[in-house]
């Protein structure tokens, strides 16, 4: 059987994504998680893109990678942290650790093999519209979501308040 | 109006090599191709940039500019340059994360190439081409400043450090101005995408559609488009009389060529994008009612139109750059949240309300 391109760079992004996630964690330097993160962050978005979901593929790029990184390592460039963090770890912790893992990949595994691979179940290499991902974010109708896109923005201004609350000087 | 549409040409290269070799081959040499094309086109653009800058600050200075390398005008000023900046060693530091240090500058670079390849060179003539194209513009320009964080950080200099937290803030803040303002012009053309935007200026350029709100939005884009570019008056991150050179300080040979290139190739994306939309990206200068003289216009070609008036708009930044003195770093946050941000909202809403009654031409 052939194997398209698009299946090679889904293998090959795939593969780095394992790859800096892991070392992410394991990783003793702060920064250099970040930045491992934020190679898994810039994968992630190459694989909705491989799957058409451009837009999705640019919300992840703009919010996590050019958002949530750059505050992860604007905070560490503010604060004075450590640089190396060797910590030694409990055996009770690490078997906790382990157990927590092996759940989370049960449930991963049991989602997969009872849904179909995700690449062979959309369509490659067609756009989704803006127009219909807009509608269906403020339409009322069935497979519409305005009430949690509405909820979602009021929860994100109580964070804000909640934040300007702390970070205001005491009069 | 179709003369020089290159899709017809692209397909039917396209066509050929399909039919004389296999598909996987296909979509790897045309990868390739485009690929050298971009990054041709970014090392030319950046030596002719350069030389603009030396001649353009020369003038407002009243100085002749380069004049020795290369006969009358210093042609060859800029290549000399870069070959000697391409055969300088590129020094290793002590004590510094030597991954992360190696690392920022192909950040810097790769969200630079990665914008650049979305701008529309011609009818049919753009590299990436997606219906979220401007989004996608955003998104990836939003990657480079992880680059000066962590150029800043891991050159394990203070000078540098400073400089990349002016620079992270600076860029972070200015981000929003340039957000709102370009979708303020989406509001206006009603699409994303990059070509339907061009393609919705047709009748007459965005600047005149849009009247007062399209200017307004004009020139907000290019202050903070600006200070996304890093240059004068928004050059805090490397004042020299304060940070040396900020945060690329301790960096030499290529690795400081890789931040020097991505900073004046930010300058001509910056002026792409707004020439994109506000001026019409390659659509040629069209006046309702004048068929003759729209005709005429239509004779030229439209990559021409789009570099010509992507110049022009360099030459206005340049312009700024060398008229204006350097702003403090409590100025510079104090201009973009206290003024350019609501601003630029009032406006999306005033060209919402244009758009919704029909206000604009």
């Amino acid at each position: 059987m052939a194997i398209t391109l698009q299946e090679i760079a889904f293998y090959a992004v795939a593969a780095c994504i394992t790859v800096f996630s892991i070392l992410s964690v394991t990783t003793g330097k702060i920064l250099r998680a970040a930045t491992y993160l934020l190679f898994v962050l810039l994968g992630t978005g190459f694989i909705y893109g491989i799957l058409g979901y451009t837009y999705l593929s640019a919300v992840q790029l703009i919010v996590y990678a050019g958002g949530i990184v750059v505050l992860y390592v604007f905070s560490i460039l503010l604060t004075q942290s450590a640089n190396d963090m060797k910590y030694s770890i409990r055996k009770a912790r690490i078997l906790s650790i382990l157990l927590t893992c092996a759940v989370g990949a049960a449930l991963v595994i049991f989602l997969v093999v009872t849904n179909d691979f995700a690449l062979n179940t959309i369509p490659q290499g067609e756009e989704l519209n803006v127009k219909e991902i807009g509608h269906a974010l403020i339409g009322t109708g069935k497979y519409q979501f305005v009430l949690p896109f509405e909820i979602t923005g009021v929860l994100l201004l109580a964070c804000m308040i909640g934040a300007i609350m702390i970070a205001r000087k005491k009069q | 109006m179709d003369y020089y549409n290159l899709q017809p040409i692209l397909l039917g290269i396209d066509r050929y090599m399909n039919s004389i070799m296999p598909g996987w081959l296909v979509t790897v040499l045309e990868g390739l191709a485009v690929g050298i094309f971009i990054m041709l086109m970014y090392i030319i653009l950046a030596i002719i940039l350069i030389y603009m800058e030396r001649k353009v600050c020369a003038a407002f200075q009243c100085r002749i500019g380069p004049n020795r390398v290369g006969g009358k005008g210093g042609l060859l000023q800029v290549p000399a340059d870069v070959i000697k900046m391409l055969t300088k060693e590129v020094i290793t530091l002590k004590n510094s994360d030597k991954f992360l240090y190696g690392l920022a500058p192909f950040l810097v670079i790769m969200a630079s190439i990665l914008t650049f390849s979305c701008l529309p060179w011609n009818k049919g003539g753009e590299v990436l081409h997606m219906n979220i194209g401007i989004f996608f513009v955003l998104a990836a320009s939003s990657i480079g400043v992880l680059g000066i964080l962590l150029a800043g950080w891991s050159s394990n200099s203070k000078y540098s450090l400073i400089g990349a937290i002016r620079s992270g803030a600076m860029i972070i803040s200015y981000e929003l101005s340039i957000g709102i303002s370009v979708l303020t012009m989406v509001v206006i053309s009603g699409t994303m995408d990059i070509q339907g935007i061009v393609e919705s200026q047709a009748g007459a350029w965005n600047i005149f559609r849009g009247h007062i709100p399209a200017i307004a939005a004009f020139i907000i884009y290019l202050i903070a488009g600006n200070a996304e570019a890093n240059r004068a008056p928004f050059d805090l991150a490397e004042a020299e009389q304060e940070l040396t050179a900020g945060y690329h300080t301790e960096y030499s040979g290529i690795h400081f060529g890789f931040f020097y290139l991505a900073e004046y190739l930010n300058l001509f994306i910056t002026s792409g994008i707004a020439t994109t939309l506000f001026l019409g990206g390659w659509m040629p200068l069209h006046i309702a009612g004048l068929d003759g003289f729209n005709a005429v216009m239509d004779y030229i070609p439209g990559f021409i139109w789009f570099i010509g008036k992507t110049f022009f708009i360099v030459f206005l930044l340049m312009w700024i750059r060398w008229s204006f003195p350097r702003l403090r770093i409590d100025q510079v946050l104090a201009l973009e949240w206290k003024y350019l941000m609501p601003t630029s909202l009032v406006i999306l809403i005033v060209m919402t309300i244009c758009k919704v009654y029909g206000l604009i031409f």
